[in-house]
């Protein structure tokens, strides 16, 4: 495997320049679009290539195009989601660091696919540095004449935007992020009304992950056929793999999908490994909010099937035995890791974020937490635990966004899979209370 | 002594603020980007901006100050301040650290260099140190798990941690307090 169509020129010395990333083939697809193809023509390859949003959802990007509103009269928006705030998903800032001109690429032929004539890239405000790097490729891309006024000489214009939020992760679920772009708090809103509809500046608007947008470049260059042959079934093309956790080589891996779990944490080219030797507990393996896997049905679903990164394989079994690609955040743990630490963490990561708008979320991430810190500190009960099944059952589902769902499935999945290692918290307080869980190591 | 947090929810000094000439005209470049009428879209950046120029916090002096600037009604800005983590709404020292104690952090060591650092410094959570030099605060995943334990002060990363660097990073600040960052808010935007 091993197949590099994002990241292939990551290690060119200077790639982060306009003048080295145009020497290595950078803009080509930009002048193969807007020179030689109808916007129609760029959305149908991005149709063809079965590219599926690489933020969390796996929708399919050509089907949400073909959802804008294109006949209100209003201007249309294209909003890159460059918000990356899920535990386990740091991939979108190694692509904007890295290569910012492809994300730059991605988002001009977006746009003209789409007629959309200002863009924004929401990006979360921690990445302060990065909005200098992009300000500076779109700078670059503007003295080519690939940004502003009639692109190429073409009758395209088109200005992008960066806009840094400020600390929040609700503002990565769209309409809390089309909230903040507009100035407000990130409070989601109710849909329908869809931002294909009524998005920003109640326009209509598209959003779309950061490496979602990466890959429209490739996919004009190549054409939609030829991506959407490499990867597994439904599940086509590269996925980035943000790699964390208990692994010896941490770090962003590009995979073409259909890449079996097991060379993925073991061989030497991705994860290479458990670190310190130790045996593999569990893995989350698409950011904090999918559900948890115990190390034998993270590498074999419940049928006994190797589990493969696709976005089919890793839900296969459903909740009962499944989890989700999701951000492709992959957070590894190993034989010491405490799931009900773990799980309690989680947890609180919730609470803090929840917007507040809809009491099961709010509420119930409060007692979740409550809950869990008992259990974790020794002062739990045995009915705690299925109290804990039932928050996660009544917030699941009730809530204005998926937020509330993402706070529940790490705390049904671990008692789930791990429910001895709950009770074991429960029955022996005096073993938990006298575990150091913090231990002081000078190296 | 300790300087515990305090919590009032916004300290007014009765100051006069303002940005300087510079900031001011970069302030109106990005109001320019967002479509007339919708210059609360500028919010966000202009906020980073008041808080990193304007006293390290936002002050409802500063906050009123950015109101007029945007032409909006004052509790509109404090609105907007109050929901986002990274604005400060109290003095704080002169260096934040901000250390991630979300999971993937917390798994690969952040949990000892957390106590470290309270155990170095002998504050807790949510204070600063008597000299005003360092606030600790906890903050959830800053996107650098692969690198974690991570931290960040000032904005600027700190990655890879362990207990022995935590020290050295708060020695360098201490010698060479002037120390600044890399480029503020305002130069990050064209
Ligand atoms: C709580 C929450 C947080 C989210 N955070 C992000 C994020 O940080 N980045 C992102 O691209 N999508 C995030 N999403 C998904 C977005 O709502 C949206 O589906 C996505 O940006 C669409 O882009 P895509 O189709 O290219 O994947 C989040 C969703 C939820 C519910
Ligand atoms: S589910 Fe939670 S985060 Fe989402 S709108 Fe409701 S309260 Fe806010
Ligand atoms: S968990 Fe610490 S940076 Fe993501």
């Amino acid at each position: 495997m091993g197949r590099a169509i994002l990241l292939d020129k990551v290690n060119i010395p200077g790639i982060r320049a306009f003048e080295v990333y145009r020497e290595h083939g950078g803009y080509k697809p930009v002048d193969k679009g807007l020179l030689e193809m109808t916007p129609a023509q760029v959305q149908q390859e991005v149709i063809k290539s079965g590219l599926r949003g690489r933020g969390g959802a796996g929708f399919p990007t050509g089907l949400k195009w073909s959802f804008l509103d294109r006949k209100s009269g209003k201007p249309r928006y294209l909003v890159c989601n460059a918000d990356e705030s899920e535990p386990g998903t740091f991939k979108d800032r190694y692509l904007m660091e890295k290569l910012p001109h492809l994300l730059i690429e991605g988002l001009i032929l977006s746009s003209y696919a789409l007629g959309v004539k200002t863009c924004y890239i929401y990006i979360r405000g921690e990445f302060k540095y990065l909005v200098g790097v992009l300000e500076n490729a779109i700078r670059e891309a503007k003295q080519h004449s690939y940004l502003g006024e009639k692109i190429l000489g073409t009758d395209f214009s088109l200005e992008i935007y960066v806009h840094p939020g400020a600390g929040a992760y609700i503002c990565g679920e769209e309409t809390a992020l089309l909230e903040s772009l507009e100035g407000k708090r990130g409070n989601p809103r109710i849909k329908p009304p869809f931002p294909a509809y009524k998005g920003l500046y109640d326009c209509p608007t598209v959003v779309n992950n950061v490496e979602t947008l990466a890959a429209i470049a490739p996919i004009v260059s190549m054409g939609g056929d030829a991506y959407a042959k490499i990867g597994s079934g439904k599940s086509t093309g590269t996925k980035l793999i943000s790699a964390c956790g208990n692994i010896n080589k941490p770090g962003v891996y590009e995979i073409e999908m259909g890449l079996p779990v097991e060379d993925f944490i073991y061989s030497e080219e991705y994860c290479g490994g458990i670190s310190n030797g130790r045996m593999l507990k569990a893995v989350i393996p698409g950011g904090s909010s999918v559900p948890i896997l115990p190390a034998d049905l993270i590498l074999n679903t419940a049928k006994g099937q190797p589990r493969l990164l696709t976005y089919e394989s890793l839900s296969e079994g459903e909740f009962e035995s499944g989890s989700m690609l999701g951000s492709g955040g992959f957070i590894v743990f190993d034989e010491d890791a405490c799931i009900v630490r773990n799980t309690w963490n989680l947890t609180r990561f919730y609470r803090h974020e929840s917007c507040g708008q809809c009491s099961p979320c709010r509420e119930g991430t409060g007692w979740m937490e409550k809950v869990l810190y008992r259990i974790e500190h020794g002062k739990g009960r045995m009915s705690d635990i299925n109290l804990l099944v039932r928050i996660a059952k009544n917030i699941e589902g009730n809530t204005i966004c998926p937020l509330g769902d993402a706070a529940a499935w790490p705390v049904a999945s671990a008692i789930r899979h791990f429910r001895g290692e709950f009770e074991f918290h429960v029955e022996h307080p005096e073993v938990i209370k006298s575990i150091k869980h913090v231990a002081i190591k000078m190296e | 002594m300790k300087n515990k947090v305090n919590h009032h929810l916004f300290v007014r000094e009765n100051k006069t603020v303002s940005f300087s000439d510079e900031t001011l005209e970069k302030v109106r470049s990005l109001i320019r980007r967002y479509p007339e009428g919708r210059q609360k879209s500028a919010i966000l950046p202009i906020l980073h901006i008041a808080q990193e120029e304007l006293g390290g916090y936002l002050s409802v002096d500063t906050m009123d100050y950015v109101a007029s600037l945007l032409n909006l009604n004052p509790m509109e800005v404090y609105e907007v301040a109050t929901f986002y983590s990274m604005f400060y709404l109290e003095t704080m020292g002169k260096y934040v650290l901000e250390v991630c104690h979300t999971g993937p952090c917390a798994i690969c060591g952040g949990e000892e260099v957390l106590h470290h650092i309270k155990d170095y410094l002998h504050i807790e959570t949510g204070e600063t140190t008597p000299d005003g030099m360092f606030t600790l605060k906890e903050v959830e995943c800053l996107g650098a798990c692969g690198n974690g334990p991570s931290m960040q002060i000032n904005t600027e990363f700190y990655e890879h941690l362990t207990s022995r660097q935590v020290e050295k990073v708060i020695e360098d600040l201490r010698q060479n307090s002037e120390e600044g960052s890399s480029k503020g808010w305002a130069e990050q935007f064209s």
